[in-house]
């Protein structure tokens, strides 16, 4: 059965780690569906986090494959035990007459925040799982999107789980 | 004080005593080369192709326990390099590449033999490096010896641009230590594990050691030895662990797999308990993993690289663990427990195994009037007395070599087991006999792979390397046109090969001495007069029975019991 992991992964914050861990999912076949990477509070590190699907035989080969690499330092499926997972997006709608004042309640009710206006449009910051952020845009209309961007996921396991070296 | 990249590079190789730097000189490299000049520990060798630099050091690593080295300008020195470097990966040898890279300022700009090196060889290397200071070299190269030779071993390339290796800076000597907290490969196996595995030996009634690659590369073919003669255990070795445990010893069945022997095979199949050591149940070695699942089995699996175990097949007992550091904390467990196995208990299984090996799937028929390719491999095992050091190329003549060679001792058989390298064999017996000047190196190769590398031919007459090369010259790709018999309805696809040169008058003309062979009863006397010929390179040209197929042979996908006997099961 092919499950959702959420991988985090620490690695060494130097040029061509990150091509190490994409060229190994697309050497061996594994599936990315989203991949997020910025520097830690120590500069030297990076931390990463991946969304897989896969079997758990293959989830276990994919995190023994990215411990194999030089570069990264820690390993570990969040996934496997309570965790928080957020998402940011950026959307930009056409907010004109009337589906301006729609647009504005949509966002308020999503708890998202409009950071950019213009005569005829909103970009609206929304924050949340990826469930929450596929509900909204679900939940407005289609051809009022101009445009979207999404950071994919990144996550940290609930209360003493702790990802440090 | 004060030195040049170029004078560091070479100072650390020093250091790490590298004898021979296996190269080709180009732009990007010309600073590293000039260096070279101005000093006599390291000796270069000037290969003909740089693959062939890189097959050479592979080849001097595999037969001792050093870390090959060669050396290579950026571009084309580089991706002519490639296949070598995937070879070395692919078998996991310790193998360090310097490459030149083109001046940093023009890195990006597509400037003459540029190519994006650590991206071209990310896939098959370890790991790699981009030199950006000529203050990080000896750091670097330090790093990249260490990656090479501990854990699982591996080829590490480290790309110097050519302003780095002309750039001064302040060398304070090579680091005597090296810490790096990415990599911290395991070395111990789990004690609690271990007694479990033995406990699991000492109850088997059908057991089974299946080893690989890893027990010659870890050096741990005489504790693995010792163990299987202590317990008194059948052992079955892959293309790969030749040598890791006494090819005459009784207790070997011989190699498994594809064209693994028809006891090994079945003895791998219907074992109750199976021991796998340094190994990786790859395709060629198990066949179809779901109708290898059939049989129920216990399985220990005992390997440094935990990717490696339940990768392909479910294991029951992990160890992960330094091969020769797991056999001692088995050796020593059951020597302070006294606990052994039973023999007795074993009889009935033994039986069956001495049933399996009475099928003499090896034999082949003999003939007066054309040579036979085994023929040819057993009497160089009979006058060499299974103890020259065998370089193989790939195809039917590396499976018969593998098969009718008994190797006794480990790092004797070198050959491209993974990658499957045609042109492999020459510049690999090259690295093998400067590493052991004075002893007997035989290639044992094809018309069609020795012709992937034949201009090494002109390096060994520059540095009189005495090699015997056995071509086994069916005129046809041989395992190609074997494949193509058995499951392309014998449509012979471009596996003919016309207009062959006369490979004696060839080697003559590379200043070596050149036989042809094509009567049977010419072998013996053309392999003895060749290893007489001390001082010489021979190249043996047998014209062997084009006909003559590799058996026993597990087709692809099938299952390891499924095996092709003879002609006869087709």
């Amino acid at each position: 059965m092919d499950m959702r992991h959420v991988i985090s992964l620490l690695l060494e914050n130097e040029s061509g780690a990150l091509s190490r861990v994409s060229g190994l999912f697309s050497a061996r076949g594994y599936n990315i569906e989203s991949l997020t990477v910025a520097p830690t509070e120590d500069a030297s590190l990076s931390r990463m986090t991946i969304v897989t699907r896969g079997s758990d035989e293959t989830v276990e080969q994919i995190t023994k494959q990215l411990n194999k690499l030089v570069d990264v330092v820690k390993v570990v499926d969040i996934s496997e035990a309570a965790h928080i997972e957020r998402e940011l997006m950026m959307i930009k709608v056409r907010a004109t007459g009337k589906e301006r004042e729609e647009m504005k309640r949509m966002a308020d009710i999503f708890r998202g925040h409009i950071v950019d206006v213009s005569e005829s449009s909103y970009v609206i910051e929304l924050t949340g799982t990826q469930d929450k952020l596929d509900s909204f845009v679900a939940a407005i209309d289609a051809s009022l999107v101009l445009e979207t961007v999404r950071s994919g996921v990144c996550g940290l396991g609930r209360g003493d789980r702790v990802l440090k070296i | 004080m004060v030195l040049t990249g170029a004078e560091i590079v070479i100072r650390c190789l020093q250091e790490e005593k590298v004898d021979y730097l296996f190269g080709y000189p180009g732009g990007s490299v010309l600073y590293i080369y000039d260096e070279l000049s101005k000093q006599d520990k390291i000796r270069h060798v000037l290969v003909r192709h740089e693959q062939a630099a890189v097959h050479a050091a592979d080849g001097y690593a595999r037969s001792t326990e050093k870390v090959g080295v060669a050396l290579v300008t950026s571009g084309p020195g580089v991706t002519n390099a490639v296949t070598g470097i995937a070879t070395a990966y692919m078998d996991s040898i310790p193998v360090v590449i310097i490459s030149g890279q083109v001046p940093s300022a023009v890195i990006g700009q597509d400037a003459f033999q540029e190519v994006d090196t650590v991206g071209i060889t990310r896939p098959c290397v370890k790991h790699n490096f981009l030199v950006k200071n000529a203050a990080d070299i000896a750091s670097t190269i330090k790093k990249a010896f260490y990656l090479a030779k501990t854990g699982r071993p591996g080829p590490v390339v480290v790309d110097i641009p050519k302003d780095v290796s002309a750039q001064k800076c302040e060398y304070d000597g090579y680091p005597k230590t090296i810490a790096m907290r990415s990599y911290n490969p395991t070395v111990k196996g789990h004690q609690g594990q271990i007694r479990k595995a033995l406990g699991l030996l000492l109850e088997a009634r059908r057991p089974m050691i299946y080893i690989g690659g890893g027990v010659v590369l870890a050096d741990a073919a005489e504790k693995l030895t010792k163990l299987a003669r202590l317990l008194g255990f059948p052992v079955t070795n892959t293309l790969m662990g030749l040598g890791g445990f006494p090819g005459t010893d009784r207790l070997n069945l011989g190699m498994l797999g594809m064209h693994g022997t028809f006891e090994a095979n079945m003895s791998m199949h219907y074992c109750d308990v199976l021991l796998a050591v340094g190994t990786r149940f790859d395709d060629r070695v198990i066949g179809s993993p779901e109708h290898f699942a059939q049989e129920p089995r216990k399985i220990i699996h005992i390997d440094i690289d935990p990717s490696s175990i339940s990768k392909r097949v479910r294991v029951d007992v992990p160890i992960v663990g330094n091969l020769a550091d797991v056999l001692d904390d088995m050796l020593k467990m059951l020597e302070s427990s006294g606990d052994r196995s039973d023999p007795a208990a074993l009889e009935p299984w033994w039986k069956q195994i001495e049933e399996w090996r009475g099928r003499q799937c090896l034999n082949y028929k003999f003939s007066e009037e054309v040579v036979k390719p085994q023929h040819v491999v057993e009497t160089l095992w009979k006058v060499t007395q299974g103890d020259a050091f065998v370089a193989s190329d790939v195809g039917q003549h590396q499976m018969w070599a593998a098969q009718y060679y008994k190797f006794d001792k480990p790092r004797r058989w070198v050959n491209s087991g993974g990658l499957g390298t045609m042109g492999f064999g020459l510049p690999a017996a090259m690295g093998i006999q400067l590493a052991h000047p004075g002893a007997p190196v035989a290639v044992i190769t094809g018309e069609g792979s020795i012709q992937m590398c034949i201009q090494e031919l002109s390096t060994c007459k520059q540095y009189r390397l005495p090699i015997k090369v056995l071509s086994l010259n069916n005129g046809y790709l041989g395992m190609v046109r074997q494949w193509q018999e058995f499951f392309h309805g014998n449509r012979y696809s471009e596996s003919y090969m016309s207009s062959l040169p006369n490979f004696a008058k060839l080697a003559e003309a590379y200043g070596h001495v050149g036989i042809h062979v094509d009567k049977p009863g010419d072998v013996e006397g053309a392999i003895r007069e060749a290893f007489a010929r001390k001082n010489e390179l021979v190249f043996l040209d047998f014209q062997v029975d084009p006909t003559e197929n590799v058996f026993p042979m597990v087709q692809g996908g099938k299952g390891l019991t499924e095996m092709i006997l003879s002609a006869e099961d087709l």
